[in-house]
């Protein structure tokens, strides 16, 4: 009987410490910081109450305009790259290439790399005058331009760039993975009714990837909110402001502009399409599970 | 393996390593004040600099402690934190600027009022640094040295090579000395392409066009009517103006970098802090031989002033007060300034130190500063830390895109509203 009653309080028990620090330090925390975007808090929290004003003074503020913006061209383009590219190379690994474990290995590299070392290097590929631009005039092509990131329209793009060759390795494995669940029997059938390679992936596998997909736009996701590395270690949200994100307006407000109130607040604006994101999805399964 | 016997013995071993120690310490008098200080002086001529004021600490007879921090922002970051944290340093650096005002409020500073009184501040000291030390009738900070952010630095061979022969006295003389250096296939104006560096070279043109009053008016007061006026607005389009006078490598370059391309005779002009001086020192260049320094057009331009000080973060603990108030008296002695902005590039916060060791550079801010009426804080003396990032911000998206002037002038006029 003893045993028993233990067998069944044991995972509640292990499961205990991680619903406790989500609930303290991640609620808890979001609260926390809910509560402090409508204070006056500079260098210090405060409980001088200030209603909405945080807000009013985060969305008159130029650079906050911006960083939102670029968020948004970077959120897209940095997710459909990497899907698509990742997707790609799950599918030609999946063809018995050559090499495969290597060739995986080459791919994910990246992803586990720092961005803080690898934003550096990717410095030096596009700075003008040296890297990619140096190397092609040197071959020749006197008059090759390469400015982007010193370009007020086209910084922002060659974080985009940085950032896909990084994480499409992982988009990469996971679709592997997905890929590899697919029943060997559905190629042969389609083989065998004449269907091309390229339709059996577009309208057969990647219909069946569909949990595979919805889980790495989730995680793709949750990396556009948070950039920031990579901007500070290429461009440190220059040159201007012009590259410039939520995620470094919130650090800087908090820590070097002695802000708490208005980073809170930034904070908060952040979390809101993170949870618009979120609630669908929530919905969509709750319904799933009545049904 | 760990039976009790050889815990036992490790613990013999332990306590007969620490007992000698104990009583030497106990027996002796009471120990040197000991502080540790934390600050930002790491290159080269600012560790020779802050090597003085430890030499100077120990030799009254304390023990000074190193914490040396690169860059402003992460060392004044982790001096908060400390200070929140509950172990805070003995002392720190903060510029002269309102970068501790809110740790004062929080009643998180001891002050220096028993010093400020010996040495009579209220009549010693220039008005904008009082106005960031003094907080309620209590003084907050010991002022170490006086930066002036504003001098305009040129090469002298590139004013021959252009065919200038004297220095600009107004804001047209300036761009006409500009556009004679171009021609010459000069840089005109040397340019560090970063945040901080375009608001310095903002804050010389408004004060060199806008005086004093304007100045003031819209740093100190952030009197809206004046960030709306066209004088304003004037001011904005001059600034914008050099933007076509500075060569296509300047975004992201370091000031020390814009300062060897006047120091090699590319470039003409910077517009930068004394601490540019250092610079050319190193290269074995002579003020007034080689390149040249003016604080500005006029003989009535104001004088933008910032500096180092020192804050000392409440304790009762009776050793670490000791340790703060030698701090303090050794730092505000005028040897010891002379000695420290020698090396740093700045200028002693008493006017009666010696000066007759100081550069000829550091000589004319020295005659300006007796002055009082060009005294003036540079925008961190008036603005607080967000107020002067966010209007920093707008000034850099104005200097490198194309957004018009009425929307650079509305933006500086919301930053500045909260």
């Amino acid at each position: 009987m003893i045993s028993l009653r233990a067998h069944k309080i044991s995972p509640h028990l292990a499961l205990l410490p991680m619903a406790l620090t989500a609930l303290v330090a991640y609620i808890g925390g979001a609260l926390w910081t809910l509560r402090t975007s409508f204070t006056a808090s500079r260098t210090f929290p405060s409980d001088d109450f200030i209603g909405a004003a945080q807000y009013v003074r985060l969305f008159d503020n130029e650079r906050w305009l911006i960083s939102l913006h670029n968020l948004a061209v970077y959120g897209v383009l940095f997710i459909v790259a990497c899907m698509v590219l990742g997707f790609l190379l799950a599918a030609f690994i999946d063809q018995n290439v050559n090499g495969e474990g290597f060739l995986r290995t080459v791919f994910l590299y990246p992803y586990a790399m720092s961005f803080v070392a690898t934003g550096l290097v990717w410095q030096w590929l596009l700075a003008p005058g040296a890297g990619i631009e140096g190397a092609v005039r040197r071959l020749g092509f006197e008059n090759f331009r390469f400015d982007w990131i010193i370009d007020q329209e086209m910084v922002i793009y060659t974080i985009v760039i940085a950032a896909v060759w990084q994480a499409s390795g992982l988009v990469m494995a996971m679709m592997l993975a997905g890929l590899r669940g697919v029943d060997p029997e559905i190629y042969k059938a389609a083989r065998l009714d004449g269907i091309p390679a390229w339709r059996v992936y577009l309208q057969i596998v990647l219909p069946m990837l569909g949990a595979t997909s919805a889980t790495v736009f989730l995680l793709l996701c949750t990396a556009v909110v948070k950039l920031y590395d990579a901007v500070v270690a290429m461009t440190g949200g220059g040159p201007g402001t012009a590259s410039e994100v939520p995620a470094k307006f919130i650090m800087d407000h908090l820590f070097l502009r002695s802000n708490i109130g208005l980073a809170s607040a930034g904070a908060v604006t952040l979390l809101i399409p993170v949870l618009a994101l979120l609630a669908p999805y929530a919905y969509a399964r709750s319904r799933k599970k009545r049904a | 393996m760990f039976t009790p016997r050889t815990l036992a013995t490790a613990c013999a071993w332990l306590g007969l390593a620490v007992m000698p120690a104990a009583p030497a310490l106990a027996g002796s008098a009471p120990a040197s004040p000991k502080a540790e200080v934390i600050h930002w002086w790491t290159s080269g001529g600012e560790s020779a600099a802050v090597k003085q004021v430890a030499q100077a600490y120990r030799d009254a007879g304390g023990i000074w402690i190193d914490t040396a921090i690169a860059g402003g922002d992460q060392s004044r970051a982790v001096t908060i934190n400390r200070i929140i944290g509950g172990d805070p340093p003995t002392a720190a650096q903060f510029n002269t600027s309102k970068q501790f005002l809110d740790v004062i409020e929080a009643g998180m500073l001891n002050n220096v009022d028993e010093l400020a009184r010996a040495q009579n501040w209220d009549q010693m000291l220039p008005t904008p640094i009082i106005d960031v030390i003094k907080v309620d009738g209590h003084y907050y900070a010991v002022p170490l040295n006086i930066h002036m952010q504003t001098w305009f630095w040129y090469s002298k061979a590139a004013f021959r090579k252009a065919g200038i022969t004297q220095e600009p006295s107004s804001m047209s003389e300036f761009f006409a000395a500009l556009d004679k250096l171009k021609a010459a296939g000069i840089i005109p104006l040397a340019h560090g392409g970063q945040s901080w560096q375009e608001t310095v070279l903002f804050s010389a043109i408004l004060a060199n066009m806008g005086g004093k009053e304007l100045y003031l008016r819209a740093m100190r007061d952030r009197d809206q009517a004046t960030l709306l006026s066209p004088a304003f607005r004037q001011v904005l389009l001059a600034f914008k103006r050099l933007k076509s006078y500075v060569d296509a490598g300047a975004p992201g370059r370091n000031w020390n970098d814009a300062t060897a391309l006047v120091i090699a005779g590319r470039a003409g002009f910077q517009v930068m802090g004394d601490w540019a001086k250092g610079e050319f020192t190193n290269a074995g260049q002579v003020a007034g031989q080689h390149y040249g320094c003016m604080a500005g057009f006029g003989a009535s331009t104001p004088y933008l002033i910032q500096g180092d000080v020192f804050v000392f973060p409440r304790t009762d603990d009776a050793q670490a007060v000791r340790a703060q108030q030698l701090l303090a008296n050794v730092v505000s002695q005028p040897g010891l300034q002379v000695d420290f902005s020698r090396l740093k590039g700045s200028i002693p916060i008493r006017l009666d130190a010696d000066a007759t060791e100081l550069d000829l550079c550091a000589q004319k801010g020295i005659e300006i500063m007796k002055d009082r009426t060009r005294q003036a804080g540079v925008t961190e003396v008036y603005l607080r830390p967000d107020q002067n990032g966010a209007m920093q911000d707008v000034l850099t998206a104005y200097w490198n895109t194309n957004m018009p002037v009425e929307r650079a002038q509305k933006s500086i006029a919301n930053a500045l509203k909260y």
